[in-house]
């Protein structure tokens, strides 16, 4: 009895600890939901109830994609996340194979340069990069949005880290069996690594579904436009933010990403701390 | 079907030397054993063998080919490994046909969705189907062929991995340490499976372990390897009972080989530990050796004398047939143990003076170099202890 207790007394403060956290980063999201289906009177009423008095919840969102072609942002973002994240994997996994599996001159060196990659900023690179798509002549185009991204110093991290938890001797036994080291990188490695891939796809797609940074430089046509841009158009100085359809154009925009966390839950969590104890 | 040849390997890892110009010819269907401790560079060579490592200097040939510088896949090997290194996306079966599939079929009929449409490649499939069932019935492990790796237990793992390396019938087999993972009675049962497995296909087989009991059981021929070096090449009874070299006899039998230094008494005797034992060798007077006599070497004798060593038991062990008894004998350092038939030596006490006498021709004697120092007639050497069960 007293066992019990002596144990549940610090379970009951962790989860406490948690659940509190847990609706610091909820509640927004909820505020969020709840204000996209309510009619403008409603959303600076004073008190606050979850569900309005009055569903406005059609109008809102019909105004969202009605007013901005929000439905066209999100194919945007949907394309260009898409060829990112298929462009990266596609480059990464090969250098991090040879990074973690190949014994040559100078691997440390770059190995060294991939870490330093790490640290920097994206946002510190934008002027060369402007000027490099600029030389290059793709401003204005998917691939500028594309472009800057392929290599990606964070995936060859993490991949790099993990094909090196895969044992030498299945290397070993994928070249006897026949195999040439590319297809060893996409037979063997990608497919045991599935954890990590599903980890740096979460990533990768969140941060550049979200990204307005880089789009507002490189691009300059609506119609090449990233999600978020929609959101900004409810954004008004002067007459004032339309609140309603602001919030129903921000649930839409999030809601695709929720959709794929949720399916990719179990292995995002495993990839991340297979990823932290190697 | 090939023989090995090995001439004059070298190889080091940064500054330390794993292996010192290692040569070795290793006959066709032969199974051969690299034989040592950990850290010996058997597997090293064996890696080199199989072209995973390349060699500093030297060369390696199989068959009449000399194979440096060819890569792997076109070596004819295949080679089993102490983690088995299954892959653990892949069903039993496609383990096992992923090595078919990459010599007979082309990029195009690998690919997941059209290669199955092109010509040629509905019956290659199926021939390989055929052949991975076939490969698994032997095995005993066709009722797996849908399972993944993680579902199996250490034994079914180790004969996938041996089916893997089976099913494209190899010249060569390598296996490093194929038995190391699994407990020790399915190691037993293992053991004679590979046995029965060399006896059937009678293509070559290099072995490497640091299980003597392995080693003496599967081998025709032994290759005892220490720091890099090849100490000793020879059937399993020969590296028993007559050892080229001081540290082969330490590292083969157990319990250990009992050493002593000794001296060159006198014609055909040496001096080892206040007694005088009786050696047919014709070594000059004042000579130092080293005498090795091997645990059941010793038999019980009723009062001291020449040829008799005597001490005070230390500690008794039964094992069934056998009694290790451990004598402390003045002027020696280590305990003597003898190994004594259970029936004749029956009440042996801790802390009594025992007497035991020493047979004369399993007298095996080393120069201070550890060399072995032949008998006047080497044939008297080899007149032979007979190889015990090995555990």
């Amino acid at each position: 009895m007293s066992a019990t207790r002596l144990f549940a007394l610090p379970a009951i403060l962790r989860h406490s600890v948690l659940l509190l956290t847990s609706a610091l980063i909820l509640v927004p999201f909820a505020w969020m939901v709840s204000l996209s289906i309510k009619p403008p009177g409603e959303i600076f009423r004073a008190s606050f109830s979850f569900f309005p008095a009055q569903f406005h919840g059609a109008e809102n969102y019909t105004k969202a994609i009605t007013s901005v072609p929000l439905l066209h942002y999100i194919g945007n973002g949907l394309l260009v996340c898409a060829l990112i994240l298929a462009l990266q994997i596609l480059v990464c996994a090969p250098i991090a194979y040879a990074l973690a599996k190949l014994n040559f001159r100078g691997r440390d060196l770059l190995f060294a340069l991939v870490l330093i990659g790490l640290l920097l900023p994206h946002q510190v690179l934008s002027l060369p990069l402007f000027i490099l798509c600029y030389q290059l002549g793709i401003l204005n185009t998917y691939a500028a949005l594309v472009f800057p991204y392929i290599v990606s110093p964070f995936g060859v991290f993490l991949f790099r880290q993990f094909f090196k938890s895969i044992p030498d001797d299945v290397v070993h036994a994928a070249r006897l069996d026949g195999l040439s080291e590319l297809s060893i990188v996409w037979k063997i490695m990608v497919p045991m690594s599935l954890p990590a891939i599903l980890a740096f796809s979460i990533f990768s797609v969140v941060g550049h579904w979200n990204d307005l940074f880089w789009p507002l430089i490189a691009v300059r046509d609506g119609s090449l436009m990233p999600p978020p841009i929609g959101i900004m158009a409810f954004k008004n100085a002067e007459a004032g933010n339309d609140y309603g359809p602001l919030m129903a154009a921000s649930t839409l925009v999030v809601a695709p990403l929720l959709i794929a966390f949720l399916a990719a839950q179990k292995w995002f969590v495993e990839g991340m701390t297979t990823g932290a104890v190697k | 079907m090939s023989g090995i040849v090995l001439r004059n390997i070298r190889k080091s890892f940064g500054p330390t030397t794993a292996l010192h110009d290692v040569s070795l010819s290793i006959v066709n269907g032969e199974f051969l054993t690299l034989l040592g401790p950990s850290g010996c560079g058997k597997s090293t060579l064996l890696r080199i063998l199989a072209g995973l490592e390349v060699q500093d200097a030297g060369s390696v040939a199989i068959g009449d080919r000399v194979v440096d510088g060819l890569r792997p896949k076109r070596r004819d090997v295949a080679m089993v490994f102490q983690s088995y290194a299954l892959y653990p996306h892949m069903t039993v079966a496609e383990n096992i046909a992923l090595p078919l599939r990459m010599r007979r079929l082309n990029a195009w009929q690998r690919a997941p969705l059209v290669g199955r449409w092109l010509p040629g490649t509905g019956m290659a499939r199926r021939a390989i189907d055929m052949e991975v069932g076939g490969t698994a019935e032997a095995l005993g492990i066709a009722h797996l062929l849908d399972r993944k790796p993680g579902q199996l237990s250490g034994g079914q793992r180790q004969r996938v991995a041996l089916g893997r390396a089976m099913v494209r019938h190899p010249a060569v087999f390598l296996m490093d340490e194929p038995l190391s993972n699994l407990d020790a009675k399915l190691r037993v049962h293992m053991r004679a499976e590979i046995k029965e497995l060399h006896r059937r296909l009678g293509v070559t087989f290099v072995y490497v372990t640091h299980d003597q009991a392995e080693a003496m059981t599967l081998s025709d021929r032994v290759v005892v390897m220490l720091d890099g070096e090849v100490l000793q090449v020879a059937q399993p009874q020969k590296i028993y009972s007559d050892p080229d070299d001081r540290r082969v006899a330490e590292f083969v039998g157990s319990p250990k080989i009992n050493m002593f230094d000794a001296i060159m008494r006198e014609r055909g005797q040496v001096d080892v530990a206040g007694t005088a034992l009786s050696v047919p060798s014709e070594l000059t007077l004042g000579t130092e050796l080293t005498v090795a006599i091997r645990p059941e070497a010793f038999q019980l004798a009723g009062h001291a004398g020449p040829g008799v060593l005597t001490g005070l038991v230390r500690m008794v062990e039964h094992m069934g047939s056998d009694l290790f008894v451990y004598l402390d004998v003045a002027g020696v350092e280590h305990p003597v143990i003898a190994r004594l038939s259970a029936e004749r030596a029956p009440e042996i006490v801790t802390g009594q003076t025992l007497h035991v006498g020493v047979r004369p021709d399993h007298v095996l004697l080393f120069d201070r170099e550890g060399r072995r120092v032949r008998l006047r007639d080497g044939a008297a050497a080899a007149s032979v202890t007979p190889v015990r069960e090995w555990a």
